[in-house]
């Protein structure tokens, strides 16, 4: 019997949440840590929100999904063209309040941005979705490949129509506005809404697809309308994360947002276990750890021996957990309430046929205390 | 009044025809059984009903509508429940979860509701869970509504897929097989089962099953196929006697067995 | 019109090098229903391999060739006893994580300077290249040899898969990977034998792509995987006369849209992998594929 949380432990989630906002902000304004390991932080959360999208679309719908790589270069391109341009010739309101030094209508603009990013994504996603979403397995796979590509494609050679993304040269300029307290803010989001998405009647469709189409569609459940939904909505974290990740290293390039980058959440989520939360949380941080902390470990010269380890990795834990690190379970508020088990009027006999329960006839005991 | 009215019901897949003017009625409340050798059409024709795979031709109509052309989650949402012959519960979802997808079509909120987990949310939540739940304890599952339905065994797997069709609350309940993998005590209880359940829920009951006393204890009227086409209908004792149903499936043994009953 | 006839040409001779590649891709999908990622990197292991022998032994195309052929053939079943044979029974997108990891590894492990290097690597031909003129039209002995070679290697496929016993275990095998074992085909060496010939392939088509393109690189097996997968899908995954049909298609596209679009050579890829995804939507299951 699973253990499942009781309703009223939003108390040490809270905790939990500051105790994390809390030491990051402390850390960082002693500079404890470097402004690069910070920076891996943020980019760990970040790719965490786009893997958290491509584990709804893998993980809960089953959607073999080798694209989300554009979607978060959507996401990117978008968000940065809107706040190039404002930032440069938008008008400036600084506020001083309370002791926090901003500029209303530049924070303004970047929430709007992010926010612009993450339609702009889910409206191609759900385009692209109408005619490939019919597809099956594999298939879908390649054809989220080749959309990938085309996207690629066209970002390579998007500054015919807009100069200043620059095209194969990269796109620069982009105002550094992605800080922490906005990617925690971001990360907790998302975190909540994915959780509170799964775990509620939406959930449960996009997880019957996922399960098996066929029994959903003999449920009264409108398959093709729960796939387009999931997969819009993973495309949405991915826009949102990608414009996250603009603000952060403020140079957008596409190579970046190749097919071969999709790769990357779609191995997390694999790697953390996909149809678990936790699990995409947890491997979106360890791997980019890994990747970083081999920069940091190996030896001079031998930097470029990190995309060597990192797929040794992978296929060890392929070949030895094939599940992932943490499977479907999940830890602390991912976990889904507990319901009270109730007891109603029963048949006897017949209905519990094979069953080990006593009869009880007739006994109308709504129960709650187990 | 008639529930499902099937005309001419033919089904090729490619070449192979594999229902051939499939005509059959159910009227309100009435509990029908189809059977034949195994290979003889009756679970595609139970798939074309659902609207799985569309019918080459014929027509099928549900209280009056014809269904013809319709998805199989619309079909389903207009009242027809089913099981399926193998097992198809949802292995990686809990028991608890397995039977509130029923009430999806009728959950009641949105998918803002849903990330926002307010207070419409959790009002029509907590109501569609407890419908469940009473489902759940019509068949002894509820101290089991937590477990994934994999780690089940299949006793209760099959329960839970009965529960699941029933909480769709239809109207015609489409029942593949719902005794195989059982033993024979397990059987006959699921006749009394099937009974009460028609009874109960007022519902009106299609059944394709193998097991003969199952069929001829429980069926008011069966339906005879063989190769897609009917070869014989009519009520229990008829068919037992029938020389083509003897011949093509019954066997002369099982039917001495049976007249003995 | 001689214009358009010279691409047609020059798709026709790209067209025949991805058929060996797509052939390789096509046959394990048959077989384990997988997308062999690192199918790409065999390819690129086998045109370093020919590069090495012609230019640091001196030794001519042919022992080139069989050397691109065993080299491949072995790293293949070497990967699939590695990689893929002990998830066989694990669900499918595991042996797709350990295909793209095995591609990654295979691709920056080659590039460290020890083995092959990270560098592009110009070289030349170890033939020489004559032309002739057919009514404006070059053609080479290059496309020649990559026509014959191609067409001798299908045929070569052709003849095992469908007048062998060996091939019937094959065919045996894709089409029901259990009964076939019930039947007492030792499914395992079946398998590795199709990834021993489907490399094998790709190794060929290394040394013919060389011989068109003497370039190297460690990366540079990913774009012409893709197209040669690309082939595969549109004809049909799993089918071999797919295989075929689509390359020629592909090499066919590529060609003509870097011909005679404006811009094509930058938007080509975008092109092929859009007739890709129409195809997809059409004939969900390639052009030669059957309903599953």
């Amino acid at each position: 019997m699973k253990k499942l949380r009781s309703s009223s432990s939003w108390l040490p989630t809270l905790l939990f949440l500051l105790l994390v906002f809390g030491t990051m902000q402390f850390v960082s304004s002693l500079n404890l840590i470097s402004v690069y390991w910070q920076q891996v932080f943020m980019s760990a959360c970040i790719m965490a929100i786009s893997a958290l999208g491509l584990n709804l679309i893998y993980g809960y719908t089953g959607l073999f999904h080798l694209g989300q790589a554009a979607f978060y270069g959507i996401g990117a391109y978008t968000s940065a063209l809107i706040t190039y341009y404002w930032s440069r010739m938008g008008p400036k309101l600084p506020i001083d309040f309370l002791g926090l030094h901003f500029d209303l209508s530049m924070t303004a603009m970047f929430l709007l941005a992010l926010l612009a990013g993450a339609l702009m994504a889910a409206i191609v996603a759900y385009l692209i979705g109408l005619p490939v979403l019919r597809l099956t397995g594999d298939y879908f796979c390649i054809a989220s490949l080749g959309f990938n590509v085309i996207v690629y494609v066209l970002f390579n050679n998007a500054d015919r129509l807009i100069p200043v993304m620059k095209g194969a040269r990269g796109m620069v300029g982009i105002p550094r506005w992605t800080s922490w307290p906005w990617v925690f803010i971001f990360t907790v989001l998302a975190l909540f809404g994915m959780r509170n998405l799964v775990y509620s009647s939406v959930g449960r469709a996009i997880i019957s697809i996922r399960e098996d189409e066929d029994a959903a569609d003999v449920m009264g459940i409108d398959t093709a309308k729960y796939r387009t939904l999931a997969f819009v909505i993973g495309s949405l974290y991915a826009g949102l994360a990608g414009g996250l990740y603009a603000h952060l290293y403020t140079f957008l390039h596409p190579t970046c947002f190749a097919w071969i980058k999709s790769c990357d959440p779609f191995l997390i989520v694999v790697f953390g276990g996909a149809g678990g939360m936790t699990g995409t949380i947890v491997a979106s941080l360890v791997w980019t750890f890994i990747l970083e902390g081999l920069r940091v470990l190996l030896p001079r010269g031998f930097e470029s021996w990190r995309y060597v380890i990192y797929p040794l990795i992978m296929l060890m834990i392929m070949l030895f957990r094939p599940g992932g690190i943490l499977g479907r379970r999940e830890l602390g508020f991912l976990k889904p309430k507990g319901i009270e088990v109730a007891r109603v009027e029963r048949v006897p006999a017949a209905a519990s046929a094979g069953s080990d329960r006593p009869e009880e006839r007739g006994s109308k005991d709504v129960s709650s205390e187990d | 009044m008639s529930v499902l009215k099937i005309k001419k019901l033919t089904k090729y897949f490619g070449g192979l025809r594999a229902v051939h003017d499939f005509d059959f009625s159910i009227d309100e409340g009435e509990l029908v059984g189809l059977i034949g050798p195994n290979g003889a059409g009756k679970t595609t024709i139970f798939n074309m009903v659902s609207e799985i795979y569309p019918p080459t031709a014929g027509e099928i109509e549900f209280m009056g509508q014809s269904i013809v052309g319709l998805k199989p989650h619309q079909v389903a949402q207009l009242g027809i429940g089913r099981t399926f012959q193998k097992i198809r519960v949802f292995k990686g979802m809990s028991v608890l979860d397995n039977v509130r997808l029923a009430y999806h079509p009728h959950a009641g909120y949105s998918i803002k509701d849903a990330v926002l987990h307010n207070a419409l949310f959790s009002k029509r939540e907590k109501e569609l869970t407890e419908r469940a739940q009473e489902f759940l304890s019509i068949f002894g599952l509820e101290d089991k509504q937590d477990e994934l339905c994999g780690s089940l065994p299949y006793g209760d797997q099959h329960r839970v897929e009965i529960a699941r069709a029933l909480a769709t609350e239809p109207k015609l309940l489409m029942l593949d097989e719902p005794t195989s993998g059982m033993n024979p005590r397990e059987a006959l209880e699921m006749v009394d089962l099937i009974k009460f359940l028609r009874d109960k829920f007022k519902l009106t009951i299609f059944l394709i099953e193998h097991r003969m006393r199952v069929v001829m204890g429980v069926c008011e009227r069966i339906t005879v196929i063989d190769f897609g086409e009917i070869i014989a209908r009519g009520e229990p004792a008829e068919i037992r006697n029938d020389p083509k149903v003897i011949e093509a499936y019954l066997g002369e043994r099982m039917a001495k067995e049976l007249a003995a009953a | 019109m001689t214009y358009f006839l010279q691409q047609v040409v020059n798709g026709l001779q790209l067209g025949f090098v991805y058929i060996l590649m797509a052939l390789g891709y096509t046959m394990v999908y048959g077989v384990l229903r997988l997308i062999n990622f690192a199918h790409a990197d065999v390819f690129m292991v086998g045109a370093f391999l020919s590069y090495y022998i012609i230019t640091r032994f001196h030794l001519g195309f042919l022992p080139a060739v069989l050397t691109s052929i065993v080299g491949c053939g072995i790293l293949g079943m070497v990967i699939e006893r590695i990689a893929y044979k002990p998830l066989r029974n694990a669900p499918r997108v595991c042996s797709l994580v350990t295909a793209l990891s095995m591609s990654i590894f295979l691709e920056y492990f080659t590039a460290l300077n020890f083995i092959f290097g990270p560098d592009y690597i110009t070289y030349e031909r170890p033939i020489k290249a004559i032309h002739w003129d057919l009514g404006g039209v070059r053609i080479t002995n290059i496309l020649l040899i990559i026509i014959g070679g191609s067409v001798l290697m299908i045929a070569f496929l052709y003849y095992i898969v469908h007048r062998t016993k060996m091939g019937k275990a094959m065919r045996a095998v894709a089409y029901d990977k259990d009964t076939a074992r019930l039947m007492g085909i030792n499914v395992d060496s079946i398998i590795s034998l199709t990834f021993a010939i489907g490399s094998g392939m790709a190794g060929v088509g290394a040394v013919m792509y060389c011989l068109a393109y003497p370039q190297i690189w460690t990366f540079m097996g990913i774009m012409p995987g893709f197209k040669a997968f690309t082939a595969a899908v549109l004809g049909g995954i799993g089918n071999l006369a797919g295989a075929f049909v689509g390359s020629l298609i592909i090499g066919q596209i590529e060609v003509l849209t870097t011909g005679f679009i404006p811009s094509g050579s930058i938007l080509r890829d975008a092109i092929c992998c859009s007739v890709l995804i129409l195809v997809l939507m059409f004939k969900p299951t390639g052009l030669f594929g059957k309903r599953e």
